[in-house]
Order: C-alpha cells, then structure tokens, then sequence
C-alpha cells in the first residue's frame, strides 16, 4: 500500500509532504510531557518542520552542509532530521552518552556548522568542544532549563529558530520551501551515521535518501506495517536501527513515533503507550529476563508455583502455537488458561500486550531466551544487519523462526559467502561509502561491489538461513588446533542471570580462560536475601560466596560444551571476576555495549598473564572515567579459580 | 558559567531576612551566641562550622521552630519575636531536613502534592469530593507538581512509595516538596549529607537551578566545602554559637580564624 507512493518521494521531506497530506490528522509523533502524552498529527509536523526548516536557512544552512544532532529521542530531533534534508543539509547524529573526546572526533570529522543540542548537558559538551571543533558556528537547543542565561548571538532555542522561520513564512509564504524541497534528489546523501567503532575509530556511512526509502519499503511490506502501528522510540538516534526502525520506517509507512518522558521511564512508557512494533537488542530482554526472576524469586510460594507450571506449559505448547503448528486441544486448552493467569499480565507489565511484530539484534540472542518470550506469544524475530547496508540483510519470516539462524535475505538483499566464510552482500539501501575516508570506503567493498561484513557465517542447507557464528576476525584456534569462537562461550555464559559480561581467551594459547562481570542487580538481590553486607560492586565481586556460585555456572556451561564435538576442547579451564564493571566510558565497551576484546586484554594485560602462569591471584589498578570525566583508580586483588574440563563425549582422548 | 557573573552583579539586593543579635540557649547550654547576618534577595547563602557550631539551631531559629531569647529576626521586612514554623511556611520558608522527612508510604507524587496544601483554596471535604471547583484546583496544582517533577527529573518514580527510593532520591523528592510551597526562601538542611560525588554533583546542579530559574532564595547548611564554595554567594561561619566569619567564599577561605576553627590552633 504504501510502495506506490514510496516510489514516487525518493527523499525524507517529499515523504512529509505525502503523509501530510495522505495522513493529515493520524498522528505522527506522541511525547511525555508533564505526565501526559501529547501527540503531533502529520500535518502539525509537517508545520513545525517547514518554520524550523525556514529558519534554518534564514541563520545560514545551506546545501551540502552538516548538522549534528545531539540527544535522547525527541520529537524535535527527528523534526531536524527532515528540515536539514529539506534544504538540501545533511544531518549528522551523535551519541548522546559519548564522552567529550568521541564527540569532538565526529564533529571534526563530519565539518559540522550547526549543532543541534537537547539540553544544557550538551550545550556544554558542545562548548567544551569550541576551541577543537573550530568549524561550528552555531548552536540551537530543544530544552532550555538552565539554558536561559547562554543567550547570545551563536546559542538560541528551538523556538527562536522557529519564530524566525514564521516570520519568514508570513513575509514570503512556503512555496520557496517547496522549491527546495523539489530539487533535493534521491542519490543526494540523506544522512551519515557514524559507526559505534566496534573495532577502533568510528566511520561515517554516507546513505542516500533513495536507498533508506527503497529499504524501508522493502521491509515495510516484509512486515505489514501501517499507519494504525505505534512504536516506542528509544534507541539512540546516531544508532542506524533507531534511524531506519524508527524514523525510516515510520516515514513510508506513516505509522506513530512516540518519544518516552525520559530514558528512566521507558519500561513504564511502554506498557502506557503499547507498541505495535519493537525492537530491542538481546541485552534489553536479558535485563528484562532478570528482572522478572528476580521478582518472582520473592513472590508468595503460591505465585512461584504458578508461574513454574504455566512457564513449563508455554515451553511446550507456546511457539507451536505462534508458528500455527499443530498442538493438541488439552495442550492449547491449558495455554489458554496460561494465557489467562500468567502470560497475559506478565506481557502486559512488560509493554508488549499488542506487539505483532518484534525484532532483537546486534548481538546473538541465547537460545533459551530467545524461547522465553516467543513462547509467552510474543513474535520475536531475528534480523541481521550492519549501518552499511543501511540495517536489514536478513530477517526472519512470520513462521520460519529458528533460534540459531538470523533468517534468509530480505527482499531486494543480494547475499554471499566468501572463500574464507565471511558474509558479503548488495542491498538496496547500501551505503555509498565512508564520509571523507576513501580508503576505508575501498577496504570495505569487494571488486564487484560487495559489502564485506566482518562476520563469519554459513547458510543453512536445508533452510537457506543465514547462522552467525561469530566476527571473522575473532574465531581462532587454540594451541592445539582446536576451533575457539569466543563469542559462542560468552553467550553461553551471559545466560546465567548473575553474568553480567563476559571476556573469552583463548586464540593461539594452550587453554580458554574466562574474565567475568557479575551482574549486580540479580547477585545482589541474592545477597540481600542471604544477608552477604557489601559496600560496592569489587567488595561484592570479590565475595568468596560469589565465586562459588560462579563456579558453578562455569562448570554447567562446560559439561554443556563436552556434549558438543567441534568445541569440547575450549572449555574455560580458569576463570576470574573482574574488580570492577565494564564500561564503555572507559573505552572497555563499545557504545553499543559490545566487549571490545582486544583493548581489554591489553588494558587487564597482568590479570591475563596470571590466568596463563597458574598464579592463585593477582593485584591490578585500573584508571576509570566517572561521568563527568574526572579520572580515579580502582585497586584489588584478583583471586583465580581451576577448573576441571569434563572428557568430551564421542571424543577419543578424554582431557586430562 | 556566565550565571555566576550574573548573580555577583545583583548581590547589592535588599536584605530579605535578617538575624540581628540573636543568642538562643537550652538550660545552661549556649547553643547561639550574640549572631547578626543577613541574607538578601536572590543569593545562595551558606552556613558553615565545624560539628556542634549551633548551624541547625539557627535554621531552627529561622524556620521559627526556636525561639531566640534574645535578639530579632526580620523576614520581609516583618520583625518578629514569637513565631511558629506553620507561620513561617505561611509566609514563604520552606525547608528541607538533614534525615530525610517524607511520608515513606506515600509516592513521589503525593508527597510533593502534599507540599501544595497550603496554596489550596477548598477544604478537605471539597478535595475528597474532587467534583467542579475543587477538582479544578487540583489540576492546576498537579500541573505545578509535574513541573517539578520534570525540573527534578524523577519521572521514572513519580508512582513509587518513597520509602523504597535510594537515599539520593528521598533527598531530591524532599527538595521537590520543599519547592510546592513556592518558598520565597528556601532553606536546606545539609543537603549533600551522605551522598556520592555523582548525586551531590547533581544536588548542586538542582540548587543553583532552582535559585536561577524561580530566583528563589536559598540558604543552606553543609559540610562538604568544596560544594559550599562551588555554590554560594556569601558564607556565614560558625563556631561554638559565635559568628567568626562573614563574607565571599574567598575571603571566608582565607580568614585565619575560619582556618583555626575547622584545622584546630596549635598551642
């Protein structure tokens, strides 16, 4: 339905042009504001973007510059997104949560002449930033608490930059806008997204507006999108899932944004607003996971029971049932009553009581996860992508779910495996190379034009699906010539809810060690019940009792690792709990919170000697980064625990 | 930033209140002895001293839950010898405590609407009524409230009993209730005690937002020095009940006395 007309608007703005008119009063945007959604209809956006647009351009934006947008998910940044394009500018978003020295990295890179910033946080980083960021000139910004003082000539308020455009409009009316709008094309480059820098400095993916909306499209009809949906806009803005799930999709299918009161509130704005499409990566349903352990740990013995018996109920009954499988009448029966008591309210707290479609990716999702909450009836999918191919590459099917593969192609995506196992494709929304980075942009694609993804994988022979295995890069081997895939033990590992983050070794060393983080929420409920009194995460990462748990879970992740024969052999055979949580503020994580796997081995160097030397313990001191970007140091003393391997099944040689 | 340029210009303000030589004892117990200060419109005043100085007992003369047997305070140039803390409030003092003082079983929410009580027009039988005016009234009210709550940024807890929140937060909703009343002046009650650098960094923002954006006027008693020379305009000193200090934070942190009090003299 709405391919037609996709068609015919290759940009964001001429897309606002259409919905303003197909969609006038359907809403378009919905924010919390002072406890109450508001909401904005297509044709009301299409208002506030033409003043702001227009005084854009009265300030001096032109064609071919950039802006940045800094900030959580607001109506008025998205609104930015499409007035910059419709005067021909190209929006650049940042990661709201990134340090000063990552912010001034963009901003240089990218040439920035306007920043839009959401609050004084920002507007501060952003001056912080003036005398190394010499090319900008001016700063709006959305919220202006604390702001009000800051008034001079280069510093002013979203509704400044509107009344200007509104003085503009009444002089001269819109059709000049319109003009504007005309001449922008779809090859123009539409945005940039700068890459979180998974494997060192971030890179901007140059995309055009004809692929975004060419993609979109695509998946738009893959999944039956209308403008009757509604989703939750929480992702961050600079991250190209927020930017084609959100934003994309919501501009060709014309469905509703809604922006959460806070970052804090999410989970309550969810259940409030109840999305029809969601997304979130494997990390947000861990937590999500946890949580509700942890909750019915301290529920009434009677709600354990029931919540025991209906869960065990769903994991036989509850994804046949969503796939439209054959499931006996007692069986649908007592899901029905299951549904009733337990699965029903559960969805509901969560937010997802009228999700039809949701996606997790970025990451692999644990099995059993990913089986929890397909079988309480939620339509989890798995999609694979990268910021190059503008998201999607492949995507799994309504029915044709299977834990372990990401899915077939989508539509239009031309996919490939390489000699050397690594996954290359041609998609329609494909990137049209690295801003201002040629080389990059060359290493990046194959002689036949092919996007090279990094990641390893093979398609599955009997159902075409496309399995991750882990970076290409990362897969080694152990001394031995045992095959070691460090992302496969970690997953393993992060399932256990006391497992916050995991660091697997192993490549080109004789056996697998294992860094581990606790997870503080689910161990320190633990402690609470059991009365264990801590002062801080290293008092409670170090506790004796702790490990012993964790010891435990090693040793069940291992027995599960003998029982498969291509990695028995990289059992952890030592493990430690880190002193202190991995944080991306420190550089440990990326901003996507992926374990950067090379600079923490660099970084914990002495810890990773003592795992291989045999040494019962070790002392480290590790600089860390507080928030406001002050440096202190963390002292403690590691302790290390062995591990007996279990003798690998259908194996000849049993370990030791 | 420019903020505080701004402040030093009008700190030349009338007075708004005034302790003029005010001793307060309990039995043989001299806890104030013979102070006079001032604190004017529109400034964050710090008083400060070491454990013991009389820095409560003087709020609690302010705040009109003491009473001076000697000596004057004059709020909006009202003079005053017998006060109530109801009639305090009445006037425009609102404060905040050192041990936090909610209704631990009521939300975030309703406890900073229980700041509001005072600016209600309808009694309590047209509250719990809630039809016509009085439901009007409540409305505007709660839209105040959640004025706050979005300044304070604690929407996420804006239903959540109070007694279940970190120490932090219990500080920040007593503060968001202090703010109901719409004090004309506000006085904090150490407001930093037991807080983590994160949170106080945050508390001092709330502080000198609030005294920027609702220009209220702010006096505060704290321990933490760095955040009193970070925040105020003027501070006052204490020591033993006598005043051995009065002024900017840079001549208060230079003044030998103020040195010998916290450090101790060396005999």
């Amino acid at each position: 339905m709405t391919t037609d007309g996709a068609a015919r608007a290759d940009t964001f703005p001429k897309l606002l042009l259409r919905n303003a008119e197909k969609f006038s009063d359907c809403p378009a945007m919905r924010e919390k504001d002072l406890g109450i959604w508001q909401s904005w209809s297509w044709a009301e956006v299409l208002d506030e973007v033409r003043v702001f647009a227009l005084g854009l351009k009265k300030m001096g934006l032109k064609r071919g510059e950039t802006i940045a947008i800094v900030g959580d998910n607001r109506p008025r940044l998205y609104w930015t997104f499409i007035a910059a394009q419709s005067l021909g500018a190209i929006p650049v978003p940042v990661y709201q949560d990134a340090v000063a020295e990552e912010m001034a990295f963009v901003l240089k890179h990218a040439k920035i002449k306007f920043v839009l910033a959401e609050d004084q946080e920002q507007v501060d980083k952003v001056l912080s930033l003036s005398d190394k960021v010499k090319s900008i000139k001016e700063i709006i910004f959305d919220d202006d608490r604390g702001l009000k003082d800051y008034g001079h000539g280069h510093i002013r308020s979203f509704e400044d930059v509107q009344a200007l455009g509104r003085a503009e409009l009444d002089k001269s009316g819109g059709e000049a806008w319109l003009k504007e709008i005309a001449k922008g094309k779809g090859s123009d480059i539409s945005v940039i997204l700068y890459t979180s820098g998974t494997t060192g400095d971030s890179k901007g993916v140059q995309l055009t507006g004809e692929g975004c909306i060419n993609a979109a499209a695509d998946t738009v009809e893959f999944d039956k999108l209308t403008e009757n949906d509604v989703a939750l806009a929480y992702l961050p803005l600079a991250w190209v899932g927020d930017h084609y799930l959100n934003f994309a999709q919501g501009m060709v299918a014309g469905f509703c944004l809604a922006c959460p009161e806070s970052p804090d509130t999410i989970q309550e704005d969810l259940r409030e607003i109840g999305p029809t499409f969601y997304f979130a990566p494997p990390r947000v349903f861990e937590t999500l996971l946890t949580q509700i352990q942890i909750r019915m740990e301290d529920a009434s013995r009677f709600k354990r029971w029931l919540y025991r018996y209906f869960m065990d109920v769903a994991s036989r009954y509850g994804e046949d049932i969503l796939d439209g499988k054959q499931v006996p009448l007692s069986g649908r029966l007592l899901y029905a009553l299951g549904g009733f008591i337990v699965y029903g309210p559960l969805m509901n707290r969560l937010g997802f009581s009228r999700v039809r479609v949701a996606y997790t990716a970025g990451e692999a999702i644990g099995p059993d996860l990913f089986q929890y909450y397909r079988s309480l009836g939620l339509n989890l999918k798995q999609l694979y992508g990268q910021t190059e191919a503008f998201l999607y590459v492949t995507a799994q099917p309504d029915g044709e779910i299977y834990a372990d593969t990401v899915g077939p192609p989508v539509p239009g995506v031309d996919l490939r495996i390489a000699r050397n196992g690594e996954v290359q494709f041609k998609s329609p929304g494909m990137f049209t190379g690295y801003f201002h980075d040629k080389a990059k942009t060359s290493a990046t694609l194959t002689k036949d034009g092919y996007v090279k993804t990094g990641d390893a994988g093979l398609l599955d022979r009997e159902t075409g699906h496309l399995k991750i295995i882990d970076r290409a890069n990362d897969v080694g081997k152990l001394k031995d010539g045992t095959l070691f895939a460090p992302k496969y033990i970690e997953n393993k590992l992060k399932f256990y809810p006391n497992i916050k983050e995991v660091v697997a070794f192993g490549d080109k060393r004789d056996f697998c060690t294992v860094l581990l983080n606790i997870d503080i929420v689910a161990v320190g409920n633990w402690a609470e019940r059991n009365d264990v009194i801590y002062g801080s995460y290293q008092e409670l990462a170090a506790h004796p009792e702790v490990y012993k748990i964790l010891e435990g879970h090693v040793d069940e992740m291992n027995r599960s690792l003998a029982g498969e024969p291509d990695v028995a052999g990289s059992q952890v055979r030592r493990f430690l709990i880190l002193h202190k949580e991995l944080d991306a503020d420190d550089g440990e994580l990326t901003r996507t919170q992926k374990v950067r796997r090379s600079f923490i081995a660099a970084r914990y160097k002495p810890l990773l000697k003592a795992l291989y030397d045999g040494s019962k313990s070790c002392k480290i001191s590790t600089e860390v980064t507080f928030e406001d970007g002050s440096k202190g140091s963390i002292t403690g003393d590691v302790k290390i625990v062995d591990m007996k391997p279990y003798p690998a099944e259908m194996s000849k040689e049993a370990a030791e | 930033m420019n903020a505080t340029a701004n402040k030093k210009a009008n700190g030349k303000a009338e007075a708004m209140l005034s302790a003029e030589n005010v001793s307060l004892s309990f039995g043989g117990v001299k806890a104030i002895r013979d102070v006079s200060f001032d604190v004017r419109k529109g400034e964050i005043r710090a008083i400060i001293g070491p454990n013991g100085a009389g820095k409560t007992s003087m709020l609690n003369v302010i705040n009109g839950f003491y009473h001076p047997q000697e000596g004057t305070i004059t709020f909006k140039g009202e003079k005053r010898s017998e006060m109530r803390p109801h009639i305090a409030a009445k006037q425009g003092i609102a404060r905040t405590f050192q041990n936090v003082a909610l209704f631990k079983g009521m939300t975030t929410l309703d406890n900073i609407m229980s700041g509001r009580t005072l600016k209600m027009e309808r009694n309590a039988f047209w509250q719990a009524l809630h039809v016509g005016p009085a439901r009007e009234e409540e409305l505007k009210h709660r839209e105040f409230v959640e004025e706050i709550i979005d300044f304070l940024e604690i929407q996420a807890i804006r239903r959540q009993p109070v007694g279940k929140l970190p120490y932090g937060l219990q500080k920040r909703v007593e503060l968001g209730r202090a703010l109901a009343m719409e004090p004309d002046l506000l006085l904090l009650d150490e407001p930093m005690a037991g807080m983590n650098l994160e949170e106080k960094e945050d508390m001092s923002r709330f502080v000198i937002d609030v005294n920027e954006q609702f220009g209220t006027t702010v006096a505060l008693i704290e321990h933490d020095m760095a955040v009193v020379m970070d925040l105020s305009d003027r501070v006052v000193v204490l020591d033993h009940g006598q005043l051995i200090a009065d002024g900017t934070p840079d001549q208060v942190q230079n003044n030998q006395d103020v040195i010998d009090a916290y450090l101790g003299v060396s005999h």
